[in-house]
């Protein structure tokens, strides 16, 4: 039983697009009849036809088709979609009902909004997602254009809250959080490794040793999210007197992680910013 | 009223004067039921003990043997000389030693069997009664001897008991963390002199930012890591700060400083 009456479309079907389109139908947000998925590539579209989804290499069938349109292309795609969809455009009564949904990273609502423009009281959204999306724990943040009313917001918040957490923010704050939430996986994926090639090397069997770490960094993740502690607390609490983990706690500060993961942080906010302004 | 019997002090230095003078602030004890012996050389501490009427003496026997609790404060290669002239005197007595390094083994070895042995460790802020007190009680010496101690170290600072194994790291942390404070207070008053202001002021404010830190830790119970992220609002000049001193490793730094002091305690004292 969807919750949604809407058609949902998405211009790009690339990961990202994926991650929520597959998430609100696995959510049983929509049917798979009520989306529509369009690429340059048809063939490219195969995993949405799997579980399937309607696909078209036409990007305005999307744009005439549904209410609420996903734009996914790639940053530097933008310009030239966005044009083409303008020449093919009249403008509609409908114009002002579809809810526009921009996951692209960086750029700004001033620019989504320019490159739009021909969609008469354009309400358009920009959102930074992240791929755990796709398996129902995704972080989204977004941040609304003008026109955009409450109940869109409240629509869209329903949606992308059932496949993570979902938080208004000012447009101001979407590089910084990028940079924890959209590149965090990245990240993390890395400490994963590493604990496995820790536990590898101590003698634990690959498979096990990778298991183990992601494990591990679920359950500690969740008693932060789960205990409202706050992680040093918690990290006091496994770091008994003179005991194992302390040892290891200190090889991280020697190694300074605390200041190299804020510098990731830091350099991928730098970068989103910067890739939104070309 | 005497609360706690006749206090005496063998080495009446600085750290003896601090505690007799926290003693009789507390209304612990009185004037003239102290007694300390002072080296003849130590003209400064004879007088300090003689402005606060406590009577001095040269010799340590006096001391203990009109005593009930003594406070053992000469410097540690000392204690080794004066044990064995205590020794006949000692029986009943309680012994409290404050000289680093020096093992209760050590002591209850060259005292009387019958004497009840404490060894404690302040730190220098007992200068100014914010001191910081452990103490690990001797095979012999009871409970009541514990809270009894524990009431006269807390004349000058906090006091807890702990056992003897922590001494070491409680030196490293404690003992010699005023010093490991005093170099961030300069450090703090150098980077304000860097930035424009006047030396005295930037001395008062780093030592009153350290002090009232210290308080808030201490006094809300809260961990310091909440504590930190209350001050540090969402691109401010706090998170600036933070950032340097984790890019530089303070945190790893301050723990090997711990680290290595720890280990040198136990070279020292041979374990």
């Amino acid at each position: 039983m969807a919750k949604l009456d809407e058609k949902i479309g998405f211009i790009g079907g690339g990961n990202m697009a994926f991650a929520i389109g597959s998430g609100l139908i696995n959510r049983e947000f929509v049917k798979t009849s009520q989306v529509l998925v369009s690429g340059p590539n048809i063939e490219n579209l195969g995993r949405w036809r799997d579980l399937g989804i309607a696909t078209t290499d036409d990007n305005y069938e999307v744009l005439d088709k549904a209410d609420i349109i996903f734009i996914c292309v790639k940053p530097h795609i933008l310009t030239p979609m966005a044009a083409q969809l303008r020449n093919l455009h009249s403008p509609t009564l409908k114009d002002k009902d579809k809810l526009f949904v921009s996951v692209l990273a960086g750029v700004k609502l001033k620019t989504l909004e320019e490159k739009f423009s021909f969609v008469e009281g354009l309400k358009m959204i920009r959102t930074m997602p992240n791929t755990p999306m796709q398996i129902g724990e995704g972080i989204t943040v977004y941040s609304p254009g003008s026109y955009v009313k409450q109940q869109d917001l409240e629509k869209l918040h329903l949606m992308l809250n059932s496949l993570g957490i979902a938080q208004q923010v000012p447009e101001t704050m979407i590089d910084a959080v990028s940079g924890v939430a959209g590149c965090g996986p990245a990240f993390v994926y890395t400490i994963i490794e590493a604990l496995a090639d820790g536990g590898v090397k101590q003698g634990v069997p690959r498979q096990m040793a990778q298991q183990f770490a992601a494990q591990m960094l679920l359950g500690a993740a969740k008693m932060v999210l789960l205990t409202g502690k706050h992680p040093a607390v918690l990290r006091d609490e496994v770091c008994s007197p003179g005991g194992a983990t302390i040892v290891g706690v200190h090889e991280l500060e020697k190694g300074q992680l605390r200041a190299t993961i804020m510098n990731a942080v830091e350099k991928s906010s730098e970068r989103a910013a910067e890739l939104g302004k070309k | 009223m005497n609360q706690v019997g006749k206090i005496g002090v063998v080495g009446g230095g600085k750290m003896a004067l601090a505690m007799v003078k926290g003693f009789l602030s507390a209304g612990l004890t009185k004037s003239e039921h102290v007694i300390a012996s002072v080296h003849p050389d130590d003209k400064q501490s004879l007088k300090q003990f003689e402005q606060i009427n406590v009577e001095t003496v040269v010799e340590n026997a006096p001391v203990v043997e009109k005593s009930d609790i003594i406070f053992i404060s000469v410097k540690p290669q000392v204690v080794p000389i004066i044990l064995p002239e205590m020794r006949p005197l000692s029986n009943n007595k309680l012994f409290i030693s404050i000289a680093m390094g020096i093992t209760l083994k050590v002591l209850e070895e060259n005292l009387s069997s019958e004497a009840r042995v404490i060894r404690a460790m302040p730190n220098t802020p007992a200068l100014v009664r914010s001191g910081c007190s452990v103490f690990a009680r001797g095979t012999k010496a009871s409970q009541v001897d514990g809270e009894l101690t524990k009431s006269l170290l807390a004349a000058i600072g906090t006091c807890e008991e702990v056992p003897e194994s922590y001494f070491d790291a409680i030196t490293a942390l404690s003992g010699s963390g005023p010093a490991y404070v005093f170099v961030m207070i300069e450090a703090l008053a150098d980077g304000g002199v860097r930035m424009g202001l006047p030396r005295d002021l930037a001395y008062r404010l780093a030592a009153q930012t350290v002090l009232g830190a210290g308080q808030l830790v201490r006094d809300t119970k809260e961990h310091p890591g909440l504590l930190k992220d209350n001050v540090t609002s969402p691109a401010g000049s706090t998170a600036a700060a933070l950032k340097v001193l984790e890019t530089a490793g303070f945190r790893g730094t301050v723990s090997n400083a711990v680290e290595a002091a720890t280990l040198r305690c136990r070279e020292i004292s041979g374990n």
